[in-house]
């Protein structure tokens, strides 16, 4: 499944792509309750590239995503991401709640030995692409869901992330904050040229948001489908198109989900 | 993408974050402080009440139960002597070094059973074992081993508040939301970096409240290692409470009573109290009225 984009086209050797994903297999458990989540999954993923990973529940999108992150182990196979830093934002802000707003941004920065002076720049700088600027000194529960999810945001940007890994971050919030962040994330991939990982249920969002939706099968999660979406941008979620996309698409799910009906 | 619609979403995101931060309008000063003092002025008042009308039923006669005015003015009178405050300063440093001596064992047991599954299964019930143990039953092995010393005094307090504050440490760190570990982890926080800015402050709730029910420990401790271990030349409330049994001084006794009861009010209430609203506010663990 290599992806020609136009740009490797004008290049003699293809770019090597920013995730690349071979053969990769991971169990979890033992004895009876061992369950299969990944099967022989190859996916590449190139740089600057904003892919959607759809399936329905319990087809291994997640694992895939820790999988990447480093946070757990391949079975077999291999994931290369040559060294590109990772930033992740999870389904739960997951921020850290004695920390403001800033110093949560500012957490990973810390580690990773950034000078004072530098942090401090580019924390305001990220908390400006956010729009969170006024809020810095806030602590996170004083912020509502939508704002933890963009500190979250700001925070995996932070890492200097060349590689984005967002797994469902806008499954908790109400349709109107959704659609306006949205937007929000795809101007930050506009303006950031960063590669974006994006693992959802939501087959409208996924076709909203994606150069290319990758449909993976449940129990065990495989490659079926892998499609990409050449809607003009910026694409609106309840347009026809899209609409008509996630038919597609949701048909496709259901056949696979009916699958295991048995 | 067209400037506008940049406007446009940046105008959408603000209007959407100012429906959601309240405005809150801070309480004046004043306000605050009578709101919280007027409830406990008021128990005090019904305290001293209740107390008055049992003295005036004539239960007990007054040289075993004086009235609280009498008791009250005994207390006036001890504050205003140079003894009173040499002795509650003596009691103070020895509830200041107990309890840190206690703070460095308690917090180094904690991270130990913490971090080890081996300790946690060799000695983690045992520290509850020994906290359940009433602190008075040491005494006679620690006379035994120290004497009539400051030491066995010492021994005691740390004997008593050491385990609570480990079990609040190891409760503390049992209780981290996995998903602040992950986040941390994500972010590149290993060994060191990782204790210092994600498992302590994420376990600081737990550690605290094993501190606050430390010093209780401490703090009873100490007054029953006073009152069995007497040292020549070294005045202490304990002493002063023996004391004033042994001379049959009612008054005085129940003053230096109040007197423990106070400076175990200020210490959990304002110090450690005063921690934990900081805290419970600051990670948004308070009800907003």
């Amino acid at each position: 499944m290599t992806s020609a984009t136009p740009l490797e086209t004008d290049s003699v050797i293809p770019a090597p792509p920013a995730i690349q994903i071979r053969d990769v297999t991971k169990t979890y458990g033992d004895g009876r309750s061992r369950v299969q989540a990944l099967a022989s999954v190859d996916l590449d993923i190139s740089s600057g590239e904003f892919v959607c990973l759809l399936g329905a529940s319990g087809c291994g999108k997640s694992t895939l995503l820790n999988l990447v992150a480093g946070l757990y182990r391949v079975d077999q196979g291999s994931i290369t991401t040559g060294d590109r830093h990772i930033g992740f934002v999870f389904q739960e802000p997951a921020l850290f709640p004695w920390l403001t707003v800033a110093g949560n941004v500012e957490a990973g920065m810390r580690f990773r030995r950034v000078p004072r002076a530098e942090r401090q720049a580019r924390v305001g700088e990220l908390l400006r692409l956010v729009h969170l600027d006024e809020f810095a000194h806030l602590r996170p529960h004083e912020l509502s869901g939508g704002m933890q999810q963009r500190t979250s945001l700001a925070r995996a940007l932070a890492q200097d992330a060349d590689i984005l890994l967002m797994d469902e971050p806008f499954g908790a919030l109400d349709a109107m904050t959704r659609s306006v962040l949205h937007d929000e994330l795809e101007q930050i991939w506009a303006r950031t040229g960063v590669t974006i990982l994006f693992v959802t249920h939501d087959v409208r969002e996924a076709i909203r948001l994606g150069d290319r939706v990758v449909l993976l099968s449940s129990r065990p999660g495989r490659v079926i489908g892998d499609s990409p979406i050449e809607l003009e941008r910026p694409r609106r979620l309840d347009s026809p198109e899209v609409n008509a996309l996630a038919g597609e698409v949701t048909a496709l799910l259901r056949q696979e989900v009916r699958r295991h009906a048995g | 993408m067209p400037a506008e619609n940049g406007l446009t979403l940046s105008a959408d995101l603000r209007g959407l974050d100012a429906l959601e931060i309240p405005r809150v309008e801070p309480d004046r000063p004043l306000q605050r402080v009578w709101r919280a003092g007027w409830p406990k002025a008021a128990a005090v008042a019904i305290g001293l009440l209740v107390w008055q009308l049992v003295v005036v039923s004539g239960w007990k006669p007054a040289y075993v139960l004086p009235p609280p005015t009498r008791v009250l003015g005994r207390l006036a009178e001890q504050v205003g002597t140079g003894e009173f405050w040499q002795a509650v300063a003596i009691t103070m440093q020895r509830a200041a070094f107990g309890f840190a001596l206690a703070l460095g064992l308690g917090t180094t047991l904690g991270l130990a059973v913490s971090q080890s599954r081996i300790v946690r299964s060799a000695v983690g019930s045992l520290i509850s074992g020994v906290q359940s143990m009433p602190s008075i039953v040491w005494f006679p092995f620690a006379i035994l081993l120290f004497g009539l010393s400051e030491t066995a005094i010492l021994f005691v307090i740390v004997l008593g508040a050491a385990p609570a504050i480990a079990n609040g440490l190891i409760a503390g760190i049992d209780h981290i939301p996995p998903i602040l570990l992950r986040a941390g982890r994500v972010l590149g926080a290993r060994g060191p970096d990782s204790w210092r800015h994600v498992v302590l402050p994420a376990a600081l709730p737990g550690y605290l409240a094993g501190l606050k029910q430390g010093w209780a420990f401490a703090w009873r401790s100490l007054m029953a290692g006073e009152l069995l271990v007497v040292i020549a030349e070294r005045p202490s409330i304990g002493v002063r409470l023996q004391f004033a049994r042994e001379l049959s001084d009612a008054a005085g006794l129940q003053a230096m009573m109040i007197v423990v009861l106070v400076i175990g009010l200020l210490v959990d209430g304002l110090f450690f109290g005063t921690l934990e609203r900081i805290i419970r506010r600051n990670r948004g663990l308070v009800t907003v009225r």
